[in-house]
């Protein structure tokens, strides 16, 4: 019952979820399968780098060290024991999704003693450490080759079925399915009372203090919440990319879904992953047909700091906000 | 690791010569970029990412002066000049606007630029290596010091960094300007309600640490080749010294450019795995224990 209901106030989500599914079985290509693939993992990194800086107000600015970690542990793992492991392909995500973890509860640690720029600053020092490792540690990572050769995806036996990895299709399904799961149990999270802690923390965090809370306690804990489902989103860009490369741990990619949370919508849960999509399209189409995405892109970003500073889905929302309040 | 020929360097005194003058090249240029940089975030209190992509700029832009007039003196000040131009338009009509907003906005703001300006180049320069060639004046056979063999540009670019770095802290700590810089950073309404334009100082502030960008890349042009993309590795590095010297703090800029200058160069014989990882986790422990830096902040 409990269940229902929550699938009724998030049906955005199951929406979504048959589009995803049916529109590729209507029309199989390839491109389509390949940009959504990306479109899906981006959307889980920016949601999850979105419960920090939308909902607890910390501005991280080194995500892409849990991206790298995920897809790296990924990546070595499926390259030296696919064959040896029952179940390697989930294995390997659930270990890179737990090593992001752990790392983002010893990075977040030390960096939630700091506030605000700060903060940014020291996130960033972290993620720059974990590049100087992947870069300098060629013998496990390839250094700046990256992880080359392909990575091998044994078939994951389900339900006595054995379904192959290596078809592209799957392995957009196995994408589908986790994202989609991954975004149902972290909406589930920023509307419980959990959630609306971290908001008040981001509004004022000398008052939740007050009243009892622990704050850097909650932070710790969305830090690595956080972390966990950015290493899921840089493990399945390993798999999609069948390789893991040092630009996953470079401070740019940790700029890149803060960009699709600004233009998405940064208050609203669904605004990120609008993110994701616009910015993922504008960049396959622009790159392809035009050719200067960074001017496009710079520039339109620009303009847009310089007009209004809200995400797509902030301004919608909030002009429902007020129409209803309008009426009373 | 190999300390073994780190250890072998420090035994020969032409080794140490050599590794010291790199030493003193990588913190030369690297002091110029990050002063400016310490410059806008300690006054202005935005942290500048486009900072790099002004440094790319004026290394194109000497690149064209040396092309089409092929004086490397004149290159040195019509460059930096052309940079702190770009960086008075950059204050003036973008970086203006968000001033005392979230941080995010203005990592943003400044990281829009440096795709704009990676693209600009790219059109203009095209996306391939471009080097500057040794101006004649400096083609003069090395001069040997301690038995090692030091090139003659390598000299000048100590000589005029040495200079400049008295010349920004005289200038910081005993002119009127300095003093008016100073003010500004500590307390902008006070500095108003003394009747100074203090949005004029900050653009001032801007198009100095643009200008002092602009001249690190003329500097550095005729020794390292120039690409699109260049600002990325060039801003983190300033980010870094900026960070571990103190925000706003030149002379501790300059420690720590040094300390960054003698840690590769050294730290590349002893320890070539992890060099750089030495910096970042300096920056790291500096972070925690002291977030204001090695040398504190805002003392210029």
């Amino acid at each position: 019952m409990k269940l229902f209901r929550l699938l009724r106030s998030n049906s955005w989500l199951l929406f979504l979820t048959a589009l995803l599914a049916i529109v590729p079985l209507l029309f199989p290509s390839l491109a389509f399968v390949n940009i959504v693939s990306e479109m899906l993992i981006m959307a889980i990194f920016a949601v999850s780098l979105n419960l920090l800086i939308g909902y607890t107000g910390l501005v991280s600015f080194g995500h892409s060290a849990f991206f790298a970690i995920g897809s790296y542990t990924v990546g070595i793992m499926l390259q030296k024991f696919s064959s040896s492991l029952p179940l390697a392909l989930p294995l390997s995500l659930f270990c890179g999704m737990v090593l992001s973890g752990i790392i983002a509860l010893v990075i977040g640690f030390f960096c939630t003693r700091l506030t605000a720029i700060y903060f940014a600053f020291l996130t960033l020092a972290f993620s720059q450490i974990i590049y100087t490792v992947i870069i300098k540690w060629e013998k496990l990572t390839g250094g700046d080759q990256g992880l080359v050769g392909g990575i091998p995806k044994p078939a994951v036996q389900l339900l006595g079925l054995s379904i192959k990895m290596t078809s592209p299709f799957n392995l957009y399904f196995l994408i589908v399915v986790l994202a989609i799961v991954s975004f149902f149990i972290l909406k589930i999270l920023t509307d419980s009372p959990f959630g609306w802690t971290l908001r008040s923390i981001r509004d004022n965090s000398e008052r939740m203090n007050f009243l009892g809370i622990n704050v850097r306690k909650y932070q710790m804990i969305i830090f690595v919440i956080s972390g966990l489902f950015t290493g899921l989103a840089g493990g399945l860009m390993a798999l999609h990319l069948s390789g893991a490369y040092p630009d996953h741990a470079h401070w740019t990619k940790s700029a890149e879904p803060i960009f699709m949370i600004m233009v998405g919508g940064i208050r609203v849960f669904a605004g990120p992953i609008l993110g994701a999509i616009i910015v993922t399209q504008l960049s396959a189409y622009v790159s392809k047909y035009i050719g200067v995405w960074g001017l496009i892109f710079g520039g339109f970003l620009i303009v847009y700091l310089m007009i209004s500073r809200e995400g797509i889905l902030d301004v919608l929302t909030s002009k429902r906000r007020r129409l209803r309040k309008a009426k009373f | 690791m190999d300390i073994g020929s780190l250890l072998h360097c420090f035994a020969d005194p032409g080794c140490i010569t050599v590794q010291l003058v790199n030493a003193l090249i990588i913190a030369m240029i690297l002091f110029l970029v990050a002063s400016g940089l310490t410059l806008i975030l300690g006054v202005l209190g935005v942290l500048n990412f486009a900072h790099g992509s002004l440094y790319m700029m004026g290394a194109y832009f000497t690149y064209t002066v040396m092309k089409y007039i092929g004086n490397f003196g004149l290159a040195l000040i019509i460059a930096p000049i052309g940079v702190g131009i770009l960086g008075v338009i950059l204050e003036r009509f973008f970086i203006r606007r968000v001033y005392g907003l979230d941080e995010l906005y203005q990592l943003l703001l400044t990281y829009a630029f440096i795709l704009v300006f990676d693209d600009i180049v790219k059109l203009i320069w095209g996306i391939f290596d471009l080097s500057v060639t040794m101006p004649p004046a400096f083609r003069r056979p090395p001069i040997s010091i301690l038995g090692s063999i030091v090139p003659f540009y390598y000299l000048f670019i100590i000589l005029v960094g040495a200079l400049l770095v008295i010349g920004i802290w005289f200038f910081l700590s005993k002119t009127k300007f300095g003093k008016i810089i100073n003010a500004a950073a500590s307390d902008p309404e006070m500095l108003m309600c003394v009747g100074i334009n203090v949005p004029l100082v900050y653009t001032s502030v801007f198009a100095l640490g643009s200008l002092l960008a602009g001249l690190g890349a003329g500097l550095a042009a005729p020794l390292r080749s120039m690409v699109p993309g260049m600002g990325f590795a060039v801003v983190i590095e300033s980010f870094v010294v900026v960070v571990i010297g103190g925000m706003g703090n030149i002379l501790g800029t300059f420690g720590v450019a040094l300390l960054f200058g003698l840690m590769r160069s050294f730290g590349i014989l002893g320890f070539p795995f992890f060099e750089m990882g030495f910096i970042y986790l300096l920056m790291v422990v500096v972070l925690i224990l002291r977030p204001s830096g090695l040398f504190g902040k805002l003392r210029i």
